[in-house]
């Protein structure tokens, strides 16, 4: 009898094409997610080195951090000279070497993690890298995905393969049902308050439990997404009757004969019963509030009905860093989180750009307005997530509340396009990361899920959403 | 890729725990195709105000410091992003070994791609190492990849781990992609079973 496997190892055993006496392994990469960013120095090498796109047909090219998000975004003056040679770059390269491609001009185009498992080309059981840390978006189809270095890019580029040694196997789970007002954001961001932000270096996540299952899989990719935020290579979620029912009938998806094939696979691809895990963390759902980060990392994690704690209540090396994070943010160590007032709202992103993320915020925000000079800014995650959300009539909604409906692209996450945040200005924002200067320089993030953005777009303040449903 | 040296030289302290990759290199940096000339704007927003002038305090604007190599730094160091550009700054800037207690997953392989050696250490050791990087100019280490040994100035060893294959590749200055051309044969095998398991891949 062969030792019972964890989900990591079956899809890892799954892809190893070579491995050296060290335990050094070529995993093969059976989908390539390219961006603008991150991408023309690899194709610059391959041209260099007479090299071509191993496998052309597994790698799918989108422009989506340096974009602008708003309309008559085709006129290259909407983008400084250095995104345009940027975006140029990932046009020509995308044709030169023959890859799929989705240009800004495409109704398809939008965020890279968005796109793919919209498409239908992230399936359970693959592995999926991009030159981009939230690749791990795409373990919540039960593949195994994840960042890599442009150096990295070029490897696979040139070989469809990836120089890897395995990680260890944690398992967080999340227990019984989460309370009306929480979400899965709430749930990544407590996982991250709760393991540190290098609580998963060297593991390989896969998250379970009775909270997880019952995610839509829009919900579960803002889980496996904010994975690398808690230093995890890779977030897993184990596909079942959720994912093969959004992965049906996408358009690189199998089809017919092929489809029930794959589902025989898929259906093979979970944890064994007593399978190791290095290491198992375990939240009680029913026990997650709605939080906030007050902080500028994103383990900075508290209940929205805290307090900003002060440096004093950490040890080590986290009380400098705490007292440089309250400075930077402009808090006092007692306020109330919840009387943190805010100047603009940013909902979007990889973490929080799908369909689901817009109706959580059209059902707080209709018929009703942001506070006076508030600035609010809504950007879908691909041009379908906008299409679907103008047909759905919640684009009527956000403009009627005062947002800002812009076109799909990373935006304000990273603040590469013109989407920024000025100097202590402060914001609530869906995204993931809120480093020192991550949406604008001397810009302050408090990250929250798609419903506490909206709450606190209309009450001006980082807000409770539970006391406004 | 250059080839790693025995290393000697200034090591500066960075104490400050989840150093992030935008803190390495803002993203307004991002925007060059080439991988060089990143290491002007290495920790640019800690390093420079807004002008333009430098802020003095930063360590690396200390005049003992212009020329580190060596950085001994906080906990979680490159946090964050995949951005290749942090390697690429850091080694643009001279610096070619990072010593830590840990670092985030992606910067770590990234810094072998680039030359550069991460150390990962127990916090004991790096206490010392970080003490001895506060003695300024004068405290020079040696980093000797070759043996697995760092020696303080004041001739104090410590001895650390590293991959056999990375180990290999960073003294040779070796092509990983010329290396995993040459198991071509293996890649194809693979290629062949599993588009026959899972032929809608």
């Amino acid at each position: 009898m062969t030792a019972p496997k964890t989900l990591y190892d079956k899809i890892w055993d799954a892809h190893v094409a070579h491995e050296a006496e060290d335990g050094t392994c070529l995993l093969y990469i059976d989908r390539h997610l390219v961006h603008e960013v991150t991408s023309p120095q690899a194709f610059e090498g391959l041209r260099m080195t007479g090299r071509k796109v191993h496998a052309p047909d597994k790698t799918i090219a989108v422009p989506d951090h340096n974009v602008p998000t708003t309309a008559g975004r085709e006129d290259p003056s909407q983008m400084t000279e250095e995104s345009r040679i940027q975006v140029a770059a990932l046009d020509k390269n995308a044709k030169e070497f023959g890859v799929h491609y989705y240009p800004v001009s495409d109704v398809r185009q939008g965020i890279v993690h968005i796109v793919g498992p919209e498409q239908g080309w992230t399936l359970p059981g693959m592995t999926v890298v991009c030159g981009d840390s939230h690749t791990a978006t795409h373990g919540a189809f039960g593949a195994l995905a994840h960042g890599i270095g442009t150096s990295e890019v070029e490897h696979v580029l040139a070989t469809q393969t990836l120089i890897q040694k395995k990680s260890k196997n944690m398992k967080v789970e999340i227990t019984g049902k989460l309370k009306p007002g929480v979400t899965a954001k709430d749930i990544t961001l407590a996982v991250i308050g709760e393991t540190g932000t290098g609580g998963g270096t060297g593991y390989v996540i896969e998250y379970c439990g009775e909270a997880i299952r019952d995610l839509s899989m829009e919900g579960r990719m803002t889980v496996c997404n904010m994975a690398i935020e808690g230093g995890a290579r890779a977030g897993l979620i184990a596909p079942d009757e959720t994912t093969f029912e959004y992965v049906k009938g996408r358009p690189h998806a199998p089809k017919g004969g092929q489809f029930e094939q794959a589902l025989e696979y898929w259906k093979t691809l979970f944890t064994d019963e007593g399978a190791h895990f290095d290491k198992v963390v375990t939240l009680k759902g029913e026990e997650i509030e709605p939080v906030v980060t007050w902080g500028t990392s994103p383990e900075d994690v508290l209940p929205i009905s805290g307090v900003v704690p002060s440096p004093e209540d950490f040890e080590g090396g986290k009380v400098e860093a705490a007292r440089r994070s309250i400075e930077y943010m402009g808090l006092t160590p007692g306020q109330k989180l919840s009387d943190i007032e805010i100047d603009t709202v940013f909902i979007g992103s990889c973490t929080n750009g799908r369909i689901e993320d817009m109706r959580a915020v059209a059902e707080i925000v209709k018929g009703k307005k942001i506070k006076d000079g508030m600035r609010a800014m809504i950007v879908p995650g691909s041009g379908l997530v906008r299409a679907q959300a103008e047909e759905e009539g919640l684009a009527e909604i956000f403009e009627e509340a005062g947002f800002e409906w812009r076109l799909a692209g990373c935006s304000m996450c990273l603040a590469m396009n013109p989407d920024q945040l000025s100097e202590n200005e402060r914001c609530a924002s869906t995204s993931n990361r809120n480093f020192e200067g991550r949406q604008g320089y001397k810009g302050r993030t408090h990250l929250v899920s798609p419903a506490m953005a909206a709450a606190a777009a209309l009450t001006g303040k980082l807000t409770d959403v539970r006391e406004l449903i | 890729m250059e080839k790693f040296e025995k290393l000697q030289g200034i090591a500066a302290p960075m104490p400050l725990v989840n150093i992030d990759t935008d803190m390495i290199i803002p993203k307004v940096f991002l925007k060059s195709i080439a991988r060089t000339g990143f290491g002007k704007n290495l920790f640019d927003e800690m390093r420079y105000n807004r002008d333009g002038t430098e802020i003095e305090d930063f360590v690396l604007n200390k005049p003992q410091y212009r020329d580190t190599q060596i950085l001994i730094a906080g906990d979680n160091f490159g946090c964050g992003s995949s951005r290749e550009h942090a390697p690429w700054a850091i080694a643009d800037f001279g610096i070619k070994c990072v010593v830590s207690t840990s670092f985030a997953d992606i910067f770590f392989n990234n810094c072998f791609k680039n030359g550069i050696l991460p150390i990962v250490l127990p916090q004991e050791q790096v206490d010392v190492l970080m003490a001895d990087a506060e003695k300024g100019a004068n405290a020079r280490m040696t980093v000797d990849l070759e043996a697995q040994e760092i020696t303080t100035s004041d001739g104090e060893t410590i001895a650390f781990e590293v991959d056999a294959f990375k180990k290999h590749c960073l003294l040779e200055g070796l092509d990983d992609i010329g290396l995993t051309m040459e198991k071509k044969a293996s890649i194809d095998a693979f290629e062949a079973k599993a588009s026959a398991a899972r032929p809608w891949v």
